[in-house]
């Protein structure tokens, strides 16, 4: 099965890529990723307030500031994983630091 | 119809009670379409009904159930392209030429203990967790379950059809959990089955069939993990409430433990519930189903209200509040510390209850006060708490009773 997880959290830390990356939780999630052979691809994304919405209603194109919907946790990475079921990748998700003070959603990929 | 006829009628509705769940269990065991699964469970019970008047009741219907549906699973997948790619890959099926006659030597796995964990997932919605337990293991129809839940039966019929799909598409994985997840998911299915007992129990005329399927439910989860001492307990709480429920109302006015019959509780009931407790505490690993189930079977083991061991249950209510923390259970704690150490006592925890205001709205705080005060004398202040109850109660049996408690100031 693969399943895009969805990182988010309300955007008030907004840890630095370096404090990312030495981040104990952070490395064990990566460490986690690897034993498991599970990580397609993923990315971090920059903040909703870099965000730009594009919709397109009777055939014009209406660009808005920001996130579609105006909702406490955001965005902010996604991670393409490939495991053996749902509860794997709960398993998975559950290790990663945003986890802990935000959410992550788990979406299975249309295939 | 003849006699032979009726008794082969009983034996398909024994079966169905038995075996549907199993049956059913084990083809999305071997297909994984839930569709497939029931409508060939479906078809196994019609050929039953068509077959046994004329062969016989087979020595082991459950495995003549099992084949039969298998095959009709077989046959469906062989008369398309996709089905006959899906059979290739279910070598175990394609593998099956014998037909039901063969069966009764062979050893079907019990697959049950999946299809529970499966559908009392934590990824499903809890409603449909309970709708689908019932449809998939019970055999309950989706009408029956619809009526069960006062829902119209095309919302019950969406909320099956939605539940089947997550599993299949978010890959819900058709297994028992392993030992990590275990004790999460066991509390999860735990959950579920009470819910359908209390449901059944809540309610009046018709909906009783959902305490015994609940019951029902409960027997198999404890055969299936008999090393495992919360089903049990949840069995014993279910089997001791059960036993009193002929006796909570009368003329449709709710009548509380005190004046209940005791005369009228079911003993054999009571009896087992008991025994399956202490089957359960025998493991030596606590658990909130059986702290609650321990309370049940004070009360039912005790001869009237006033010589009810309150001691022993205020000790209990405390032990389920560090278990599982609720205003509910603190409530329920009052009362009883209230009957072991007096109405000041129990007054005392009711009054750092309703400080607290998370119970504000229940009914059953201002008719618990109301309880006490009277008991302790206070007639005006105790028909204010009543007046205040009747105005939050839920039920038109409660209402009756509070009328009644207003009437007896």
């Amino acid at each position: 099965m693969k399943y895009m997880l969805l990182i988010c959290d309300d955007e008030t830390r907004m840890p630095s890529m370096a404090q990312m990356e030495a981040d104990p939780v952070h490395q064990a999630w990566q460490a986690d990723l690897q034993r498991r052979d599970a990580e397609r691809f993923g990315m971090r994304l920059r903040p909703v307030a870099d965000a730009t919405t594009v919709r397109v209603r009777d055939g014009e194109t209406l660009v808005s500031d920001g996130p579609f919907a105006e909702t406490k946790d955001v965005v902010g990475g996604v991670v393409m994983i490939e495991c053996a079921d749902l509860d794997e990748a709960i398993a998975i998700a559950a290790g990663h630091p945003y986890a802990h003070w935000g959410s992550v959603e788990i979406r299975p990929v249309w295939e | 119809m003849t006699e032979p006829d009726d008794a082969v009628r009983a034996a398909v509705d024994a079966a169905y009670r038995d075996e549907w769940g199993q049956v059913v269990a084990t083809l999305i065991g071997l297909t994984r379409d839930w569709d497939l699964a029931e409508d060939c469970a479906q078809d196994a019970f019609a050929a039953a009904l068509a077959t046994w008047p004329r062969d016989g009741v087979p020595s082991r219907p459950g495995a003549w159930l099992t084949t039969t549906a298998r095959n009709r699973a077989t046959d469906r997948l062989r008369r398309d392209a996709a089905g006959r790619a899906k059979l290739r890959e279910l070598a175990v099926l394609a593998r099956e030429p014998a037909g039901p006659a063969s069966a009764a030597t062979e050893d079907i796995p019990d697959e049950r203990l999946r299809l529970i964990f499966t559908c009392c997932h934590p990824a499903l919605p809890f409603e449909a967790r309970v709708a689908l337990t019932l449809r998939t293991l019970t055999g309950l129809t989706t009408a029956e379950i619809a009526r069960a839940f006062l829902a119209a039966e095309p919302t019950m019929a969406q909320r099956l059809v939605r539940a089947k799909r997550k599993i299949a598409e978010a890959g819900i994985p058709y297994r028992v959990p392993p030992a990590d997840l275990l004790p999460q998911r066991l509390n999860a299915v735990l959950a579920v089955l009470y819910l359908i007992f209390n449901q059944g129990y809540d309610e009046q005329d018709g909906r009783r069939a959902l305490t015994a399927e609940a019951i029902h439910l409960a027997r198999v989860l404890v055969r299936l993990m008999p090393r495992e001492p919360e089903p049990r307990g949840l069995l014993a709480l279910m089997l001791l409430t059960e036993a009193r429920r002929a006796t909570r109302t009368d003329d449709g006015v709710l009548v509380t433990l005190e004046h209940q019959d005791r005369s009228r509780w079911g003993r054999a009931l009571i009896d087992e519930g008991v025994a399956v407790l202490d089957e359960a505490l025998a493991l030596r690993r606590g658990g909130p189903y059986q702290v609650q189930a321990a309370i049940a079977a004070c009360h039912a083991t005790a001869p009237d209200f006033a010589s009810t061991d309150w001691p022993q249950i205020a000790a209990l209510y405390a032990e389920l509040g560090r278990l599982a923390p609720s205003p509910v259970v603190e409530l329920n704690r009052a009362v009883a510390v209230a009957m072991s150490d007096g109405v000041t006592a129990g007054l005392a925890v009711v009054d750092e209850l309703a400080a607290a205001g998370d119970l504000d709205g229940y009914h059953l705080l201002p008719a618990t006060r109301a309880d006490l005060l009277r008991r302790d004398g206070r007639v005006a202040e105790a028909r204010a708490e009543y007046e205040q109850a009747l105005r939050l109660a839920p039920s038109e049996a409660e209402r009756r009773y509070l009328v009644g408690r207003l009437e007896a100031l």
